[in-house]
């Protein structure tokens, strides 16, 4: 890929623990272009959380590499939303959304403006100087997610950042973290376990295998953007393709169902 | 009457009748005089004493030293907690030390600190923030390593390091926990100020309960200890005030 923005190359990741080694990665190789919406699907244990750990150097591979091609200006390489409770409790709303804008010494007034665009487009204008904890957990995750674009990283780094929240506060969040990225194309790498997001949210899928933690598939997704979550699932189209990764995954599940005896 | 209303009600009732039997008590001669004179007595000189300016410069010096010292034992106690808290070697090596020293009564270390500080203000201090110290470190190296890992990770990736990390992340997700070791310190600060202004001081509020035992001034005794045990309240409700201030994110029950 000739404009590729994040390059991976052959990441390994190995574990030793006292039973033995444990290949968590098995050299994993792909691109990422730039401005490209990246999915990575696949089963718990398949090494996805991993790979993404490395790619925002928070763990280091055991060999291979992961490189983010820098733009102009002064930018962070990549900034992550996390999977879970990750806002500082002892922080406001603003004060977590502004948190990379400040530690990378932003001038007071491009803080107040940036996270105060981003307040508003999470629609959290209101609850800038409520504390996490008295937010939903919807609402926390929209705070995570102005706080990584707040920042305006080179690369955003998303490790299943709606596996906790409820079915319908999942498909609107879905919505609006495309309506947020349709005015930045920022390039997204994001990782899921729910084939049903990697299609909604999708340029490209990569499926992921349990075995030794390699790619299996990687898939077009053909829609078009912006897109509206719910009008696409009732496409035969999206079926199609549900039906195409959900066949890649399932010889992935470790412990097969039996089929039954005839 | 709420249910609230009438606990507070009981609460504060509950002392006054106190006083009202000592009084009646001592004015009946049920109970010595000489060892527990009437509350109305004490309120007489503890009055002279207010008038005279000795309960005010007492206080004011007992205060001094035990500000001083919190401040001396506190800081330095905050500063390697917060060190202990985030790097393991540091932890590995002060961790003993701490546990090793830590159950050592702290007035039994006052003749000590005596000789090493000699009887001027030098020890008084350091009796107080000996008492601060050991709380305060020990409930910040655990509140640092009680913080998510996660937290950690979030700093990281969003470029916090060295300081920042210490002030946006280890010292605030510690803070309820530091903060339960302040009180502690505090209130072990003032136990000690008490005993070492007993030795070898010629002021303060220990020295004024001391001295007025040897030359039996009860009511002094009586003025001096009440004093004290009023600072130890007040103490007490300004620190969580400060807790109040501080920690606004806890969630309120």
């Amino acid at each position: 890929m000739a404009d590729a923005k994040i390059r991976f190359e052959q990441v390994e990741k190995r574990f030793f623990l006292r039973d033995g080694e444990h290949v968590a990665l098995g050299g994993v190789s792909f691109e990422v272009g730039s401005g490209e919406f990246f999915v990575i699907v696949g089963p718990s244990g398949c090494g996805k959380t991993t790979l993404l750990r490395i790619a925002a150097g928070l763990e280091a591979p055991t060999s291979g590499r992961v490189t983010i091609a820098r733009g102009d200006g002064d930018r962070p390489e990549n900034a992550m939303v996390f999977q879970g409770e990750s806002l500082f409790p002892w922080m406001t709303v603003r004060e977590n959304a502004a948190y990379g804008l400040r530690m990378r010494g932003a001038p007071r007034a491009q803080i107040d403006d940036v996270v105060g665009h981003y307040l508003d487009r999470t629609g959290l204008r209101a609850f800038a100087d409520a504390f996490p904890h008295q937010l939903s957990g919807g609402m926390k995750q929209r705070v995570s997610i102005a706080r990584a674009f707040a920042c305006d990283p080179e690369v955003l780094l998303m490790d299943e950042p709606f596996s906790a929240l409820d079915e319908q506060n999942r498909t609107l969040l879905q919505q609006e973290l495309l309506r947020i990225w349709d005015e930045t194309k920022k390039t997204v790498v994001f990782i899921t376990h729910s084939v049903d997001e990697a299609v909604s949210l999708g340029d490209r899928i990569m499926v992921m295998s349990s075995d030794r933690g390699r790619p299996k598939a990687f898939v077009d997704v053909p829609f078009t953007r912006p897109r509206s979550v719910l009008d696409l699932r009732a496409t035969p189209e999206y079926g199609r393709l549900f039906g195409d990764i959900w066949a890649e995954l399932r010889d992935e599940i470790r412990f097969p169902v039996p089929e039954p005896a005839a | 009457m709420s249910v609230d209303a009438r606990d507070r009600l009981l609460s504060v009732a509950s002392p006054i009748a106190l006083f009202v039997l000592w009084e009646i008590a001592a004015r009946a001669h049920w109970i010595d005089v000489r060892f527990y004179p009437a509350p109305s007595s004490i309120a007489r000189t503890f009055g002279t004493m207010l008038a005279n300016g000795t309960l005010l410069a007492n206080t004011l010096i007992t205060l001094e030293r035990f500000a001083i010292g919190i401040v001396v034992g506190g800081v330095p106690a905050l500063l390697l907690g917060l060190a202990m808290g985030l790097y393991r070697p540091i932890y590995a090596i002060v961790d003993p030390l701490i546990s090793a020293t830590y159950p050592v009564p702290k007035s039994a270390i006052l003749p000590l600190i005596l000789l090493v500080f000699g009887i001027g203000e030098a020890s008084k201090i350091a009796m107080v923030a000996i008492g601060m110290f050991y709380p305060v470190v020990i409930n910040t190296a655990a509140g640092v390593r009680q913080i998510d890992r996660m937290y950690f990770d979030v700093g990281r990736n969003y470029g916090a390091r060295g300081w920042a990390v210490f002030r946006t992340i280890a010292f605030p997700g510690a803070l309820p926990v530091i903060m339960t070791g302040v009180k502690l310190g505090a209130g072990l600060g003032l136990i000690l100020i008490a005993v070492a202004e007993m030795l070898g001081a010629p002021s303060g509020l220990g020295f004024v309960i001391l001295n007025a035992w040897q030359i039996f001034q009860v009511n002094v005794m009586y003025v001096g200890i009440i004093t004290i045990a009023v600072i130890g309240f007040a103490l007490t409700v300004l620190l969580n005030e400060v807790e109040r201030i501080l920690i606004p994110a806890r969630p309120r029950h």
